[in-house]
């Protein structure tokens, strides 16, 4: 993509007003459009979300990165007035958003897309594109009777819904069912509905999702078009590529809470984020680097055994993550060193 | 074989008032099924209660005839608000299960002993229609070649399709403006509306509402037409005809469900005028099926084609075959 080489100004904006934030979870920024404090949601004894303090700097691209199971879906859905949470509060653009219904959380500038694309298969793509506008006369029962009350937004609202169409390459699309698109056309196609409601901020669930790599490219600058029209974004993503290349900050979740914050890079290379996603406590059997370094040399004939090194700490992770490692290692000395005793088979 | 019979009764119940009392009965179901998605399994309830509101206002009360439309109307809205507000929060099968059950009760209240004072019990009540056929502007019946109607009956027929009239306009006006296109995105997917700014649960409950009242239009024109009403012909099966003729017409077509009620009752009276001729002229065996079994054999016929109908053409009369291949997500 052309806008690689010279760095475009929206991008310019977000990385300098992320300067000089602290890389830490929490971390104030410089002019947040969204502030979180203290948001817990439980469903029954888990506890899925619990996160302290959140700030997402306006005009920037915010990741919200995560192993599976690590409530970033749950805590969108909290923000957005699709689940209500236990206890918290927050504020959209200094408006209390706890507890707002999520039409009406849509209504004030915040729009979320689905990780399971939502097109209204039986409507046409352009009525799709039409049912965002909002603020529509037509829509309430009594005047939709009379046409000539709403025909003229409807032209307004159709042109606008035209142009979007346009940029997202689906005007070829306009009046087939959108049912009949295909899965990456259904995302763009809910990402162009989500702009028609002209929301301050997006929220992108898993937008990559189920996408071929061609249309992820195009995507990936239609999301990072959003940025440069002053547009906040916030998503969820598993695919660290995508992250690395569009995200200005990264917000990393690990069971619900907050673990880590940072540019895409400083994120990638913290402790704590690899420990998240490939499991922290090794019950003892802490590898210390050099013995790594030590095994991955030795036996470099054999690549095997290098790869059994690496799946080895995850192996021992599983039993041990629900209950309190130390207490399993304490307590039963033998079923941990076994993994080590396997590998050494290897 | 007296043809001339068996084919006026058959164009008959093209256009007489028991169809269009289904009519306008599947044209609010439509709004609710086949536009918005709503599984509505208590329709019956809303006729019923139109028509008790009507009949118990006139010939319980001894108030006027425009006072007892009135109250049936109000009594439509009251229904929808009831079954609509604890269940269109919760997923779509609540309100199916809420709706079968209390249509149920509202045909168990007008039928019961201890309500009988006022609802006449499982005999119903008559004498609530006098004012509507002093309005009759007939004055002879009507006689076109093997078709006939009498005075009374053509004054039903023209204020039904009068109102089916009305009531089309109605859905057509608002299923093309913005108002039906979130009532149809509903059907598709209701988070994916209210995430773009929609009060869901506000329009599921107009569309509640505009189908029952469209609905209990169909319950005053049956009431009427029999000039009594009587609490089992509001029934279960009631609503699974109006099911079967939303289905037939083509679910979310404008003229579907008109279309529906007429094919599904000339087919119904053909065969149960056929039969029982068949029978008695003796080219049907009284061995395979004697005259008091041919209605039942009427409905299993109906029930048949319904199955092949679905088999061949699961998009009803007017539907569009690709939008229901669509569905398949």
């Amino acid at each position: 993509m052309a806008d690689d080489v010279t760095v475009p100004p929206g991008v310019a904006r977000a990385r300098e007003a992320l300067k000089d934030v602290a890389h830490e979870p929490g971390a104030a920024k410089p002019d947040p459009i969204l502030i979180a404090d203290k948001v817990v949601r439980r469903f029954g004894g888990l506890t899925a979300v619990s996160v302290d303090h959140i700030e997402i700097q306006r005009g920037a691209i915010t990741a919200l990165i995560g192993p599976n199971g690590a409530g970033k879906t749950t805590f969108f859905n909290l923000l957005t007035g699709f689940d209500r949470p236990d206890e918290g509060d927050w504020k959209f653009n200094g408006k209390p958003l706890a507890g707002v219904p999520a039409h009406k959380v849509a209504r004030q500038g915040m729009v979320r897309t689905f990780q399971l694309t939502k097109a209204l298969s039986r409507l046409s793509v352009i009525d799709n594109m039409r049912l965002g506008g909002t603020g529509q006369k037509g829509e309430s029962f009594w005047q939709s009777l009379i046409p000539a009350i709403w025909k003229k937004q409807e032209q307004e609202i159709t042109e606008r819904a035209d142009d979007l169409l346009a940029r997202f390459k689906l005007d070829a699309k306009r009046e087939d069912f959108a049912g009949s698109l295909s899965g990456g056309q259904r995302k763009l196609l809910e990402m162009a509905r989500a702009l028609m409601v002209q929301p301050d901020m997006v929220m992108l669930d898993e937008p990559m999702a189920g996408v071929n790599p061609a249309l992820t490219q195009s995507l990936l600058g239609h999301v990072k078009s959003l940025r440069e029209d002053g547009m906040t974004v916030l998503f969820v993503e598993h695919d660290m590529d995508m992250v690395r290349d569009i995200s200005d900050w990264v917000i990393v979740m690990g069971q619900g809470k907050v673990i880590a914050e940072g540019t895409p890079d400083t994120v990638m290379a913290d402790p704590r984020v690899i420990d998240a996603y490939l499991g922290s406590h090794h019950d003892g059997t802490e590898h210390d680097a050099a013995e790594v370094a030590a095994e991955v040399d030795a036996p470099a004939a054999s690549p095997a055994a290098a790869v059994a090194a690496d799946q080895a700490p995850g192996a021992v992770d599983k039993p041990g993550t629900v209950d309190k490692p130390g207490a399993v290692a304490a307590d039963k000395p033998g079923p941990v060193a076994k993994p080590e005793g396997d590998k050494a088979d290897e | 074989m007296n043809w001339d019979i068996i084919f006026g009764v058959s164009i008959e119940s093209l256009i007489n008032a028991t169809m269009i009392a289904y009519a306008l009965a599947a044209i609010g179901l439509n709004v609710h099924f086949g536009y918005t998605g709503l599984l509505n399994f208590g329709q019956s309830a809303f006729l019923g209660v139109a028509a008790y509101g009507l009949a118990m206002t006139v010939s319980t009360f001894g108030l006027p005839f425009w006072t007892g439309i009135l109250v049936g109307l109000a009594g439509a809205v009251v229904l929808a608000l009831l079954l609509g507000i604890p269940t269109l929060r919760l997923r779509a099968d609540y309100l199916a299960i809420v709706t079968i059950a209390a249509a149920e009760i509202v045909r168990l209240l007008f039928r019961s002993v201890s309500l009988s004072e006022w609802t006449g019990g499982s005999d119903g009540l008559q004498r609530f229609s006098d004012d509507f056929f002093t309005m009759n502007p007939y004055s002879s019946a009507l006689e076109i070649g093997i078709v006939s109607f009498d005075e009374r009956e053509l004054w039903v027929m023209t204020v039904g399709w009068l109102l089916i009239a009305i009531s089309l306009l109605i859905v057509f006006l608002s299923m093309r403006s913005p108002w039906g296109r979130v009532i149809k995105a509903i059907r598709e997917d209701e988070d994916a509306v209210r995430s773009l700014g929609k009060n869901v649960v506000s329009y599921k409950m107009q569309s509640l509402i505009l189908g029952g009242v469209l609905g209990s239009l169909g319950g005053f024109i049956f009431a009427l037409s029999r000039a009594a009403v009587q609490p089992d012909t509001y029934g279960t099966e009631f609503t699974f005809y109006m099911y079967t003729i939303v289905i037939l017409g083509g679910a979310a077509r404008v003229f579907g469900p008109v279309v529906g009620s007429m094919i599904f009752w000339f087919l119904l009276a053909f065969i149960n005028a056929l039969l029982p001729s068949l029978i008695s002229e003796g080219y049907i065996p009284s061995w395979f099926m004697d005259a008091n079994q041919a209605g039942a054999v009427g409905f299993i016929l109906v029930g048949l084609g319904l199955v092949l109908l679905l088999i061949f053409r699961p998009q009803g009369i007017f539907g569009d075959k690709k939008e229901v291949m669509l569905d398949g997500r």
